[in-house]
């Protein structure tokens, strides 16, 4: 059984994956939802980075965090860096509108995993889900 | 006019805003997310779009009639509008953002004021093109047709 017509990674094993949108722009966060919906997942979402650090404090872990850079009250390299050293093993995934290398970089060191340009493509969530799929265990997929 | 007719009538129309410029590859990645769970997803994140460039556009004409210039808030807002385009495929409003930043980063108020003329009929332009496109749409699924790929 395959979900939507252009889901190419597994969407079942999709399914059990938890994920975090993290962006102060609604009309990401819709479109970033969306994505993440095709493929099967839903995805729980924030305005900023400080709301993932409390949902993290609480208790909740995500096994992938799309992580926006520039957010009020605590921004992406921020809330990265207090991720990470709260021990977070998700994979983060920065999303930017800065693309100078300098910026990307910077975000990057903060612990990010990996860091794309907005806007999302399908091509680059296939990529995160694929790269989470092989980082979890060896079941065979599909 | 037919069914058909309508549904030519809106490939061609579509088509014609690429080969333009007015739309890029991120509007078609907005049409695959649709689906019969989400048959109006693309009206929806339009309409944002709408909502936000107006809002934007307005704070732009606002802090450029200020005695003094606030460029780092200004940039702030057209870093937001680039987002937003570029979001939607909004590709001439998108290059348009970029030349305005440079404005902004160089603090030439001529220059803003030029980008922020140009942006505002840009915007105008694709937002009218849309609304059309989204009107030719309407008259298919009233027809009972479905939309064309």
């Amino acid at each position: 059984m395959v979900l939507g017509n252009d889901a190419s990674s597994s969407s079942l094993s999709n399914k059990n994956l938890s994920v975090l949108v993290v962006d102060d722009d609604p009309l990401i966060r819709m479109l970033h939802d969306n994505y993440l919906k095709h493929f099967g997942l839903k995805p729980l979402v924030v305005e900023n980075g400080k709301e993932a650090v409390d949902l993290f404090q609480l208790g909740t872990s995500f096994d992938l965090i799309l992580m926006d850079k520039e957010m009020p009250i605590m921004n992406g390299v921020e809330a990265t860096k207090a991720l990470r050293d709260m021990g977070a093993t998700s994979m983060i995934v920065g999303v930017t509108s800065r693309g100078s290398p300098s910026e990307m970089q910077a975000f990057m060191e903060a612990g990010l995993d990996f860091c794309f340009e907005k806007p999302l493509t399908f091509d680059m969530i296939d990529f995160i889900l694929k790269e989470l799929n092989v980082n979890d265990d060896d079941d065979t997929n599909n | 006019m037919d069914l058909v007719q309508l549904q030519r009538q809106l490939v061609n129309y579509r088509t014609s805003l690429y080969h333009e410029g007015f739309l890029d590859e991120q509007f078609t990645q907005l049409q695959e997310l649709q689906d019969e769970n989400n048959p109006d997803f693309v009206v929806e994140v339009v309409s944002l779009f709408f909502e936000d460039s107006e809002r934007l556009l307005n704070e732009l004409s606002k802090a450029l009639e200020q005695q003094i210039i606030d460029f780092k808030r200004m940039d702030a807002r057209v870093h937001q509008l680039k987002g937003s385009s570029s979001s939607i495929g909004a590709q001439r409003v998108r290059q348009l953002c970029v030349i305005f930043r440079n404005y902004c980063e160089a603090q030439n108020v001529e220059g803003c004021l030029k980008c922020l003329q140009q942006v505002k009929h840009e915007y105008s332009i694709v937002k009218t093109k849309l609304e059309s496109m989204f009107q030719l749409e309407q008259q298919i699924l009233n027809a009972g047709g479905s939309i064309p790929v």
